[in-house]
């Protein structure tokens, strides 16, 4: 049987914020997928956090590790409230059309 | 008295300017009293320096102290400034007075009035000045003056020309007037007259290389101090401002554009009397232009036929009178018809302004006739003036113009007998145009069809009684000033205010060479009657006959059209090469121009990096997080 280590649960994490970055940028549909892939960056930051956290013995990881979830909360509330004016204002939330500042 | 003759023009024309918030009418009177006293003034001066010998230099402030080099505004009161204060104070105070009537139409009468004002001060500053430096000044400031008063009505498109044209011609002669400086600064080390005049003996012989030409050092100065002169006296190649000057008001033609400024150029050649003796090619250029001048101005005074015009070319041609007296080194009659040709010059003009007023700014003598009934006082100022300037005998211009060409007589060269010779022609020409425009403006029939003749009045007291004190100056200024300025004993008035090397010895005149002029010009006027009232179709049919003469004559020698071909084409074709050319197509596409379109350029092409798409800014950011973090990580 396998030992899950440190390596294992930070390889874990990289792979969630790569997954994060790349729906960031190869998402050309949707803002809830931008803002879910962000969800996604911070999981996996939380995720090292505690893995370190259980390595070293010091329990402020996991303290912090609360801290970014009250504060990823909040952040995808006001987010979601930014993209419901949104779509009240230009009837679409599609990324290409989001281009405002296009120069 | 000195310091009060000097600025109070100047504080005259400040005060007016200010004062007119309370109305016109006290600009006119404060720029009146002002100029008035200052008349009142310059002639106790004068009695002063006469009676009581009175001169002296009176110091206002040192102006340039630059090591040895010191130049003073001053105020150098010698016969010389004593009597050109005399005639430009008592000009001006009457041009003043006349101009109260006859600008009384005009909505910008203080500005008027204040320009006046402006010019008698400029030209008092010329007069008394010590030194060259603030003759240049003066100087300079009589032609801003002149400039202000040509281009007065500057809603009119030809006085701005003529106002610029007069500007630029003077400039020209400005320009040789400086360099006449530059020399005396650089090779006397000094500008003051005093210590100039003291040093010129010793430069008589001084040879020094102008342009790689080995030249008499004094002769170079003079010549170029005269090119200044002939500027600002409209000599011949100079000449073709002043005509056009009369765009201005007549009472600026009157004070400016015949009695004062352009005398300023004799002036400064009597000024400079003491280095122009000492050079005798000089002395015979200014000489042989006075001449041309002469001659050339009453040829062309005999077909024109604006009245203005035709006493404009009168003045020119009187100034050459001037120039050959200064020439052949009668510095003093020079002056001596300066002085009276103040007056009865300034006579005529205000006289055609009069009349010019009454006929609505009719000013072509072809419109005009038989007005002399209709205004007495303006008639009988007009022929005074007419008769003074001819030469009549015992009338002001008798005395000045016969001993003008009695003394190129008297000096016995070649150019001296030349002089008279040209002298006597042009006064006969003078006798001619002068009578063409008194028969052709007062006498025979009325022509003018926008306007009947009981419309016609006599101008008003303010216009009326200058005429009549110019009429007074015209008859006795020659007279009673004749011994005491030109007199045997001259030099009890003059001093050594002129310098005169050569004596002239007054017993050899002939008999006929002094009864030759007044002949001629008394059995003129019957002549001209006979010519421009009796029998016009004599005229007619010479003037058929030469057409091309008379086309020449009366297109002014097509001097207008020679300079526009070899001077104005030119240059306009240079200017605009350089414009077009070199300021737009070069200067402009690779300064200002050129940087602005590449800077639009570029910033056209850096704002398409912002595409708009979140993960673009998303992806750039990660980027430079990335790069900031592999730098900190490898190299800190």
């Amino acid at each position: 049987m396998i030992e899950i280590g440190l390596g294992h649960y930070l390889t874990l994490g990289a792979i969630i914020f790569s997954l994060g970055t790349l729906g960031i940028f190869l998402n050309r549909k949707n803002v809830i997928v931008i803002l879910m892939s962000v969800e996604l960056i911070l999981l996996a930051v939380n995720i090292n956090l505690v893995s370190f956290s259980i390595y070293l013995q010091d329990i402020t990881g996991q303290i912090f590790t609360m801290l970014i979830l009250t504060v990823a909360a909040a952040e995808a509330a006001i987010g979601l409230a930014i993209i419901v004016s949104y779509y009240r204002n230009k009837g679409s939330i599609r990324v290409e059309e989001i281009d405002e500042m296009k120069g | 008295m000195e310091y009060a003759i000097l600025f109070l023009p100047l504080i005259g024309a400040l005060l007016g300017y200010i004062i007119k918030v309370f109305g016109d009418i006290y600009s006119e009177i404060v720029t009146t009293l002002f100029v008035s006293a200052a008349a009142i003034l310059s002639i106790i001066l004068f009695y002063n320096g006469i009676v009581y010998e009175d001169y002296g230099n009176y110091k206002i402030y040192q102006w340039i102290a630059s090591g040895k080099f010191v130049v003073n505004a001053s105020i150098n009161i010698d016969p010389l400034s004593s009597i050109m204060l005399v005639v430009v104070s008592l000009v001006s105070a009457l041009v003043h007075i006349y101009s109260i009537g006859y600008m009384s139409h005009d909505p910008d009468k203080p500005r008027f009035m204040c320009y006046l004002s402006l010019f008698t001060f400029a030209m008092f500053t010329l007069v008394v000045s010590d030194n060259f430096l603030q003759l240049f000044f003066g100087w300079e400031g009589v032609g801003l003056c002149s400039y202000l008063l040509i281009g007065f009505w500057h809603k009119k498109n030809s006085a701005n020309n003529a106002a610029i044209k007069a500007f630029i011609v003077n400039r020209i002669g400005d320009f040789g007037f400086a360099i006449g400086i530059f020399l005396i600064f650089i090779f006397f080390g000094t500008l003051n007259y005093e210590e100039v005049f003291t040093l010129a003996p010793n430069f008589a012989d001084t040879e020094i290389n102008f342009l790689g030409l080995e030249v008499n050092l004094i002769t170079v100065t003079c010549l170029f101090l005269f090119i200044g002169a002939m500027g600002k006296s409209a000599q011949f190649f100079l000449h073709t401002w002043l005509p056009d000057a009369m765009e201005g008001p007549t009472p600026v033609s009157a004070l400016i554009h015949a009695a004062t400024m352009v005398t300023a150029g004799v002036f400064l050649v009597v000024r400079c009397s003491p280095i122009f003796e000492y050079s005798q090619v000089a002395l015979n250029f200014v000489a042989i232009v006075g001449m041309i001048t002469a001659l050339f101005a009453a040829s062309v005074a005999i077909v024109q036929n604006d009245i203005k015009k035709i006493i404009a070319y009168s003045t020119c041609s009187q100034l050459g009178y001037m120039f050959f007296a200064a020439g052949v080194g009668a510095y003093h009659v020079a002056i001596f018809h300066l002085f009276t040709h103040a007056f009865f010059k300034a006579l005529l003009f205000l006289g055609s302004g009069s009349v010019i007023h009454s006929l609505n700014d009719e000013q072509d003598v072809r419109n005009m006739g038989d007005l002399w009934k209709k205004m007495p006082v303006t008639w009988f100022a007009m022929v005074v003036g007419t008769l003074a300037l001819t030469g009549f005998p015992f009338l002001s211009g008798f005395y000045s113009k016969d001993a003008i060409i009695e003394f190129a007589f008297l000096k016995g060269t070649n150019v001296g007998y030349f002089a008279a010779g040209i002298g006597i022609m042009t006064a006969v020409l003078t006798a001619l145009y002068s009578w063409r425009l008194i028969f052709k403006t007062f006498h025979g029939k009325f022509n003018n069809k926008n306007l009947s003749k009981s419309e016609i009045h006599e101008s008003g007291l303010t216009i009326t009684i200058p005429l009549l004190l110019l009429v007074v100056g015209s008859i006795f200024s020659g007279f009673l000033f004749k011994e005491f300025l030109i007199g045997h004993d001259y030099n009890n008035f003059w001093r050594d205010s002129i310098l005169i090397l050569e004596k002239f010895d007054h017993s050899g005149i002939p008999l006929w060479l002094l009864v030759i002029t007044p002949f001629f010009v008394t059995i003129l006027i019957p002549v001209s009657f006979y010519l421009y009232i009796k029998k016009t179709n004599v005229l007619d049919g010479i003037v058929l006959k030469y057409k091309s003469l008379y086309n020449f004559l009366l297109n002014k020698w097509y001097f207008d059209e020679l300079y526009n071909q070899i001077i104005i084409k030119p240059t306009k074709f240079i200017g605009s090469f350089f414009w077009e050319k070199g300021d737009i197509k070069i200067i402009d596409r690779l300064g200002p121009d050129g940087i602005s379109k590449i800077i639009k350029i570029i910033s056209n092409k850096s704002s398409k990096f912002q595409s708009g798409y979140i993960y673009d800014y998303a992806f750039i950011m990660l980027i430079g997080l990335s790069l900031l973090l592999t730098f900190f990580i490898f190299y800190k």
